[in-house]
């Protein structure tokens, strides 16, 4: 059960009055403006916030795409500022994995080489990787689809083949930034039932940046409000740790 | 990420823009082709000089007299060194010892003679001279018309161009244009001239000898006559160093010593031999290569000899193509690095076609290092396929001038010579350059990539 493990889950990642500040011009954009947030291992959390609100930017800090301006980024007792470049990158391939609004596969090829992409970066045997890739890619549904081109499918089928890509290196935590934001509901579900499947039975910690406060309430566990780049609620969802349809109002 | 995945990946990528890649690779193979163009136009060059001047005989042949016909010339030499007398003499024995010597290719006597030949009953007062077998390869005979002797003994000549005008009476006139060899050979090639001379046998008993001799003779000379087949005429002199002793008539060397034809020396030296082999005039050395005529000169002396040798003429030519393959490597080189400029505008092209891509592969856990690997993979991939491709086609480019060349020298009545030349080293050293430039020209663009932040690639459409 998602809400136990809540309860009883180890810190798994932690920031402390962490900052992101851009200059645009002369204007200084505080994109991420001291936030401090503790996200327990197993937790499916629901950054939540307008456009603008700084969800993303937090989400890249945690995924180690971006560096902070201050604060720190704990994951697992490590900082990620304090991370190499070098160091950055082999998080992002073993530790987390990422889905994204537009589904970002390398349109050149195929799902399976897509999915299979991390492997190489990871250096996985030739002869493993296309076993563990069609193995992702069957348990988001795609065994048919597995010589045919992101363009050529549906955005259902390309978000599953990112999911699949996100899971192929085994990572404890799912980042997901708007994963439903070009699909339509129905789909939306499908993956979003995807993504609870993931925390429930393998145990993965989700962050999904949503604005779609339905969305988090139906699935998420715990729901963390931001506004201009600042943290201003946080709250666990009962409903969604029982499971239950949920389909309250917008924020 | 592992080379060859990387590998791999790179030509998936250059897949992709097929166009524009090949477009860019075409332009390293032009720049390599003009690079192998050039220099082995270069090496050819060299070659054929080198070639010339080998065939030639001039750089690699050291001439050896004795220093008992030297008595009067050189006074210093005749108080400082043996006395002539003394000086061994240069016969036979000698000649075997020169022969084993390292580096010697073959040491011959120099045996030459005037003597009468008639033709059609017309008697000429000519020049012989004997040739070793080996000169069959000696470039005087290029444009020769009929064959090179059967055989080192076979009783057979070779005329000169001017000797068979003679014999046909078309001895040229001024003005009048030079008749060709060809039409001086077709009259001539296996008729019979009868060739009078005078033999020279060892005969210790003194007898009346036709030689007038003043200290009793050693050998008697008699009158002989044998009967020779014209198999060649050829059209330049392979005796042109000799000025005026040069032969007109050329007969095979062991022929020609087997015949014991008396000689303008054997007069001289009859007083020193005591029944002793006949001694040469001069003994030629072939040396294996010109930059050895010096250590070969130098032994050849200490065991007692005259020496004569043209100086090594090819270290000069040697440097005279080095400077001329460096101008050509440099101007081959232009168009290389021209297609470099290529590389590096494709690659950079490519990032920013490819600056999602270089987002997404960075999100999922690419290092720097492997975004920086995959586009220097495709630089050096496009410099392989450049390298093959440009090598094959200034292979070509070599042949259609080669072919060209030859259409042209035959036109011209030469005989085809090859003037092109690309050797292994440059096959494998063009493709080796054209990868290095191409991978020079992918790390700007490489480090590039590899630079970009994942962000902003994300958000770029």
């Amino acid at each position: 059960m998602p809400g136990e493990s809540n309860l009883n889950g180890s810190m798994a990642i932690r920031t402390e009055s962490l900052c992101r500040y851009y200059a645009m011009g002369e204007a200084l954009i505080r994109a991420v403006d001291g936030i401090s947030v503790q996200i327990a291992s197993g937790e499916f959390v629901a950054l939540l916030g307008t456009s603008g609100s700084g969800k993303s930017s937090l989400l890249n800090l945690i995924a180690g795409l971006d560096r902070p301006t201050s604060g720190t980024v704990v994951v697992q007792k490590s900082d990620l500022a304090k991370f190499s470049r070098e160091e950055l990158a082999k998080y992002r391939l073993h530790i987390v994995g990422m889905v994204f609004q537009s589904f970002n596969l390398i349109p050149s090829m195929t799902l399976l080489e897509n999915v299979e992409l991390p492997l190489r970066f990871a250096e996985v045997e030739r002869g493993k990787r296309e076993g563990l890739a069609k193995q992702a890619l069957e348990r988001v549904g795609l065994s048919a689809r597995l010589r045919h081109r992101p363009t050529e499918l549906s955005g259902g089928e390309q978000q599953r083949a990112s999911l699949a890509r996100a899971l192929i290196n085994q990572p404890q935590f799912l980042l997901a930034d708007e994963p439903t934001g070009n699909l339509d509901s129905q789909t939306g579900t499908e993956i979003m039932n995807f993504i609870r499947e993931f925390n429930e039975t393998l145990g993965m910690t989700i962050i999904m940046v949503t604005h779609e406060r339905a969305l988090a309430e139906r699935y998420a566990s715990r729901m963390i409000f931001l506004a201009d780049g600042k943290l201003i609620g946080d709250q666990s969802n009962a409903v969604a740790a029982t499971g239950g349809p949920s389909r309250g109002g917008g924020l | 990420m592992k080379t060859y995945d990387m590998a791999e990946l790179a030509v998936r990528n250059l897949r992709e823009s097929i166009l524009r890649n090949s477009l860019t690779t075409v332009g390293i193979s032009v720049g390599v082709a003009s690079l192998v163009a050039m220099l082995s136009l270069g090496i050819g060059l060299q070659q054929l000089a080198g070639r010339r001047l080998q065939k030639s005989g001039l750089f690699d042949t050291v001439v050896v007299t004795s220093r008992r016909d030297l008595r009067g010339f050189n006074r210093e030499q005749e108080e400082n060194g043996p006395a002539p007398a003394e000086s061994p003499a240069l016969n036979e024995d000698a000649r075997q010892k020169i022969a084993q010597l390292p580096n010697v290719l073959e040491a011959y006597p120099d045996i030459r003679f005037i003597t009468e030949l008639h033709y059609a009953d017309k008697p000429y007062l000519t020049m012989m001279a004997g040739l070793p077998f080996s000169a069959k390869n000696n470039d005087a005979f290029d444009g020769m018309q009929g064959s090179f002797f059967s055989s080192d003994t076979a009783p057979e000549v070779i005329l000169q161009k001017s000797f068979a005008a003679q014999l046909l009476g078309k001895t040229p006139k001024a003005g009048s244009e030079e008749a060709s060899v060809t039409d001086l050979a077709k009259p001539l090639l296996g008729k019979q001239l009868t060739m009078r001379y005078a033999e020279r046998t060892a005969t210790p008993s003194t007898s009346q000898a036709e030689a007038s001799n003043s200290a009793g003779t050693a050998y008697s000379v008699i009158s002989r006559e044998v009967t020779l087949k014209i198999v060649g005429v050829c059209d330049l002199d392979p005796d042109s160093m000799r000025g005026q002793a040069r032969a007109r008539v050329f007969l095979p060397l062991k022929l020609a010593q087997n015949l014991h034809v008396m000689q303008p020396s054997d007069l001289r030296d009859s007083t020193n031999m005591a029944g002793g082999t006949p001694a040469f005039t001069t003994v030629e050395v072939h040396v294996k290569s010109p930059t050895q005529v010096q250590t070969v000169e130098d032994a050849i002396k200490k065991m007692g000899f005259n020496t004569f040798s043209i100086v090594d003429a090819t270290r000069s030519l040697r440097q005279f193509f080095a400077v001329l393959d460096l101008f050509l490597g440099i101007f081959g080189s232009l168009a290389l690095a021209v297609a470099s400029i290529g590389i590096i505008n494709t690659l950079v092209m490519a990032i920013l076609e490819r600056r999602r891509e270089i987002g997404i592969m960075k999100a999922i856990g690419a290092s720097d290092g492997d975004v920086k690997g995959l586009f220097f993979a495709e630089a050096g991939v496009m410099g392989v396929f450049g390298g093959i491709v440009g090598v094959a086609l200034g292979w070509t480019i070599g042949r259609v001038i080669n072919l060209g060349t030859n259409v042209y020298l035959k036109r011209q009545h030469f005989p085809p010579e090859q003037i092109w030349f690309v050797p292994w080293w440059l096959v494998l050293g063009a493709i080796g350059f054209a990868i290095v430039v191409s991978l020079l020209s992918g790390l700007y663009p490489a480090s590039r990539a590899a630079r970009l932040d994942p962000v902003q690639a994300l958000r770029y459409e």
